[in-house]
């Protein structure tokens, strides 16, 4: 029988939740890095043992760590699986992971300056890993989103990452503002029909797509309308908080916008808005069901200043039409006094039939469905703030 | 030998307890001391000092003999007291909550 192996990264550690095909009793294993911050784990699609994990902290910086059996063990990237983890002498290696804005004259335009919350220029700074997405194809290849924004990639498992420049570089770079929760790349998206085609998202600039595997991008945001900035359609600058794609409909993107939820059927290049019946279109999450292509789910959220589901009720909405046409899911979940918020990283399904979905609270609660979202129960509770939540299906 | 007294979170990530003593040639300085402490725990390059510009974290301060150094230029000399081994060298985390 399969298994599910959820990861989830919180604000003061990492946890690995395990469970049979049935997915009603779990394992809980952590906390990994107690302490830090784990904003993000994922593993990689041709290697599921291979794990790599963004481990932060607002007084030490940024570590990547990787696994390569599941998450049992775990080391800094610098020191390869097989080799000593100890120098000759006896004594620790590996080393944290730098992440160096390219200013190379290669990139031809390096760029050292982002816009400030007054409207002012102000200097790139390296602050944190939002999201890791490993290659389709090679477990040692991984794209890292950063704040402040920018892509990083490595080819060696995450001992050296180099940055995507032409992302930085295309030109919009100058315009790109951050939003209350910082200036994160925090989505990265993989087409498996086109390796080389790749999409990103940051807020508060936008999507963006390469078509040539990261050396050049362009913003694609049109018919995005974000009335909270001076030109409510302009080209770069909208909040985007999260896209989804199904992976045999790459064309067809999914997202959650600061307010407004928003589909694409032409792979970015237009959207519109598919809110419909939701009780508010503001949020952070938004997935797609693995097995059916227009169904969607979304965790509505009461407004931008009011961080809580709507009358303390905690929903999942579907959309079994690729949006408009919405369905409540409550069973199993909080419906008085529930005042968490769901976070753009922290929704996840796995690839069973019928569908798991997850997804993890501020409060600390990791819900997980195994019918496809028609019922619902604490897979874990209790556990610090959950930053981030991803899925592995394993045979 | 210089003994360096480091924040729990790094002990761990170090994988050592309790202080930690490396040897310096030459000047005894918060570069100096710094740089030997990270050519013999590499995992701990960037969590001290920025990466890229090498300035010590913000939230990061360095203490000797009961004076916070951390102003201090990198390359000033650090109190006899350190260069012999009598006194540790301190990195503290600033305590932050309420």
């Amino acid at each position: 029988m399969s298994t599910v192996r959820v990861l989830v990264g919180t604000r003061k550690g990492a946890f690995i939740l395990t469970s049979d095909g049935k997915r009603q009793k779990w394992d809980v294993s952590g906390p990994h890095f107690a302490g830090w911050e784990i904003y993000h784990m994922k593993g990689s699609p041709v290697d599921p043992n291979r794990l790599y994990a963004s481990q932060t902290s607002g007084w030490f910086g940024q570590i990547i760590q990787r696994s390569d059996d599941g998450g049992q063990t775990w080391h800094q990237p610098g020191t390869p699986p097989g080799e000593p983890t100890t120098t000759p002498d006896g004594m620790p290696k590996g080393e944290s992971n730098k992440f160096v804005y390219d200013t190379s004259a290669e990139t031809g335009k390096p760029l050292t300056t982002h816009q400030w919350y007054d409207g002012t220029q102000h200097p790139w700074e390296f602050k944190r890993v939002w999201h890791l997405e490993p290659s389709l194809s090679d477990p040692d290849t991984v794209y890292a989103g950063v704040e402040d924004a920018a892509m990083f990639r490595t080819n060696d498992g995450g001992k050296t990452w180099h940055e995507l420049a032409g992302l930085r570089g295309h030109g919009s770079g100058p315009q790109w503002s951050p939003g209350a929760g910082g200036m994160g790349l925090h989505t990265i998206l993989i087409d498996p029909a086109s390796p080389k085609r790749m999409f990103a998202a940051i807020s508060a600039a936008g999507t963006f797509r390469t078509d040539d595997g990261g050396k050049t991008w362009k913003p694609v945001n049109c018919g995005l309308h974000s009335s909270y900035i001076p030109n409510p359609t302009a080209e770069v600058g909208h909040c985007v908080h999260r896209i989804a794609m199904h992976p045999s409909r790459p064309k067809v993107l999914f997202m959650q916008k600061h307010w407004d939820v928003m589909r694409s059927d032409d792979a970015g290049e237009s959207w519109r808005e598919v809110s419909g019946n939701l009780p508010t279109d503001f949020g952070f999450v938004i997935d797609v069901h693995a097995h059916q292509p227009e169904t969607i789910y979304v965790v509505p959220i009461k407004s931008d200043s009011e961080h809580f589901p709507p009358e303390g009720k905690l929903r999942v909405y579907r959309s079994r039409t690729g949006g408009n046409e919405w369905e409540a899911l409550t069973k199993g979940l909080p419906q008085r006094d529930c005042y968490v918020n769901v976070l753009r990283d922290a929704m996840a399904v796995d690839s069973l039939d019928p569908c798991g979905v997850y997804f993890g609270t501020t409060g600390g609660q990791v819900y997980a469905s195994a019918d496809a979202g028609e019922t619902w129960a604490p897979a874990v509770r209790d556990l610090p703030g959950v930053l981030s939540v991803e899925v592995q299906t394993l045979p | 030998m210089i003994r360096v007294v480091l924040p729990a979170h790094l002990r761990t990530l170090a994988g050592v307890n309790g202080d930690v003593q490396v040897s310096v040639e030459g000047p005894v300085t918060q570069r100096s001391v710094l740089d030997a402490l990270e050519a013999r725990y590499p995992m701990l390059r960037g969590t001290i000092r920025d990466h890229a510009t090498c300035q010590r974290r913000p939230f990061l301060r360095f203490f000797a003999c009961e004076e916070d150094l951390s102003l201090q230029p990198p390359d000033a000399p650090l109190p006899e007291a350190v260069a012999t081994g009598a006194e540790p060298f301190f990195i503290i985390g600033a305590i932050a909550g309420g």
